[in-house]
């Protein structure tokens, strides 16, 4: 006889995470507004967000698409500037044209996300990894020269583009971590989802499944890049002003190194890295010299005790955890059961 | 239902495939034998899409394949069951076998899985069992499932007796005659050439990249150059 293991719904698990999610939201903003927060940290905590979204979508195309891209700051470029140019030059209230602008900052880097994905994608490993950085140079320095050449007065190269509004809040940058995270979590629950990890797992055995791999790769690599694109909208409203040099090679390894640390293929390695490495700088500014000292011995110490990053491929569910707590009494009850059941 | 013409397949420079040319009809076994390198493998590939031939054609029920993408030709019924069973070590079995019906309508899905289930009751014990912790013959019982959740005509099989203890050996291939007799047309590539001509209704014996002999299995096993060659005297 065995006792029928209970698992919470599905609404039902929606509903939780959506219910505990809005209160630390509420919490945060009510914080905030009461002074219990500063501003300085509320700026920290709007960072530590944007930076959750960036490692959660590169973690699409390393972690679950299993390749190696490092021009993730081109792809966050994009959003960025395609946000800031719309807001300043729409004549739009700012209230109106940030979420637009957010919409076709992702949408913009998604395009440059397909483009980049179909010649880029056909190679494998390091390779990809090489031209995608090639990429990221060429879009970063496009930014850098497009007025000049075309005589526009676009991105101001650079002299940066100044003036964006800053319309980006502790609430809307957790709204956009929020749908990034369960557009993602829903994505790779799917039928499409698997099929990107199967590539993952074993090229030629997706292929002979049936699955149309360059369709999925460029599906996964052009996930990535939308949700880059969004937190580079974000990034434009929270600084106010753009500058192509903050999105060069080094920004894009930052956030492979949230990626890596958390775990690849852990959407909640990638929140929680994203979130201790962007606090650690600013907490250890006390100590201003050492601070990238300690920063490096984290990554190192991490890397020697657990190679695949703190959370490996774990990906942390409450409702899992839930329904191992609630399921706890009855099989102690079964297991006299199955005893009688054997004598019997 | 597969007729192949005249396919030449290069490495590079380096020629893999020398002319071949070789049929497959309805509801047959027919075996591919032939020691390492002699490009057994790299004919399933190229029927399959994964490599690709400069010349001749290939034909599967009626239809040219010969420069289809892989996924269309899986979508025809014609399923390959890849060298060293690949299988996907992180997912379970149940989803294994759900990657392997990614072409069938998903209304046969149930039928399909039964179906598996049914020839393989090892594998619904460990349905929910992460697939890279199989043992070597589950993970090609799993592998072949796969296989036939895409409901093929014809199944390619690429050594399925490889590393495998020769008792699972002979549950592997009675479970490929068991198929054959339900109506799949089966394709096989073996290096155990006394097993593989044993169930074979008809063989092709390649040797670097041609095939030398071409006969019914029977007439095969006896024949006095190829024991001395395969089957060890």
């Amino acid at each position: 006889m065995k006792q029928a293991y209970k698992k919470i719904p599905m609404p039902v698990r929606y509903a939780i995470n959506t219910l505990l999610f809005a209160a630390f939201l509420i919490i945060g903003v009510s914080l905030i507004q009461s002074g219990a927060i500063s501003k300085y940290f509320t700026k920290v905590l709007m960072l530590i967000g944007i930076n959750i979204i960036l490692a959660v979508s590169l973690n699409i195309a390393t972690g679950y698409l299993g390749q190696l891209p490092l021009g993730h700051a081109g792809f966050m470029a994009v959003g960025a500037y395609t946000a800031a140019i719309f807001m300043t030059r729409s004549g739009l209230d700012p209230s109106v044209s940030f979420p637009i602008g957010l919409v076709l900052g992702a949408l913009s880097a998604g395009i440059f996300g397909i483009l980049i994905g179909i010649p880029a994608l056909r190679l494998k490993g390091d390779y990809l990894a090489i031209i995608t950085l090639g990429f990221g140079e060429i879009i970063r320095v496009v930014l850098l020269n497009i007025d000049s050449v075309l005589g526009f007065k676009l991105t101001y190269g650079a002299a940066s583009l100044k003036s964006i509004p800053k319309e980006t809040t502790f609430l809307n940058t957790f709204l956009c971590v929020g749908i990034a995270c369960l557009l993602i979590h829903t994505m790779m629950k799917s039928r499409h989802g698997r099929a990107v990890l199967s590539i993952r797992e074993n090229e030629i055995a997706a292929e002979s499944c049936g699955i149309n791999i360059t369709y999925y790769k460029v599906l996964g690599f052009t996930a990535s890049a939308v949700f880059a694109g969004l937190a580079g909208a974000l990034y434009a409203g929270y600084l106010g002003i753009l500058n192509p040099s903050s999105f060069g090679f080094m920004k894009s390894i930052e956030i492979l190194v949230m990626v890596v640390l958390g775990g690849m293929g852990s959407m909640v390695g990638s929140v929680l890295s994203a979130t201790v490495l962007t606090a650690i700088p600013e907490l250890l500014r006390a100590f201003s010299e050492y601070r990238m000292i300690v920063y490096s011995l984290l990554l190192i110490t991490v890397m020697i005790f657990k190679p695949s990053g703190l959370m490996g491929q774990y990906d942390f569910s409450l409702s899992r955890i839930l329904e191992k707590v609630f399921n706890r009494k009855p099989t102690r009850d079964t297991t006299n059961h199955k005893a009688g059941d054997k004598n019997g | 239902m597969l007729e192949v013409q005249n396919i030449n397949v290069f490495y590079g420079n380096i020629q893999a495939i020398r002319d071949i040319s070789f049929s497959v009809e309805d509801g047959e076994i027919v075996t591919l034998i032939g020691a390492n390198g002699a490009g057994k493998s790299t004919i399933l590939k190229s029927i399959s899409g994964l490599l690709r031939s400069k010349t001749g054609d290939i034909t599967f029920d009626g239809k040219s394949i010969k420069g289809t993408a892989p996924h269309k030709i899986v979508a025809q019924g014609l399923a390959h069951v890849p060298e060293g069973r690949r299988v996907f070590l992180q997912m379970t079995v149940e989803e294994n076998l759900d990657m392997g019906a990614f072409t069938a309508p998903r209304a046969t899905f149930e039928d399909s899985i039964a179906n598996v289930y049914e020839r393989f009751p090892r594998l619904k014990e460990r349905r929910r069992q992460i697939a890279g912790t199989l043992s070597g013959g589950e993970q090609q019982m799993l592998a072949m499932g796969r296989g036939l959740m895409s409901q093929p005509k014809l199944m390619m099989l690429d050594e399925p007796s490889m590393g495998l203890a020769p008792i699972l050996v002979e549950q592997i291939f009675d479970i490929i005659q068991e198929l054959n007799r339900a109506g799949t047309t089966i394709l096989l590539v073996e290096q155990n050439a006394q097993m593989a001509l044993s169930i074979a209704n008809r063989g092709y014996v390649l040797e670097t990249g041609q095939i030398v002999f071409h006969a019914p299995s029977s007439e095969l096993l006896t024949n006095d150059a190829v024991q001395k060659a395969y089957l060890g005297g």
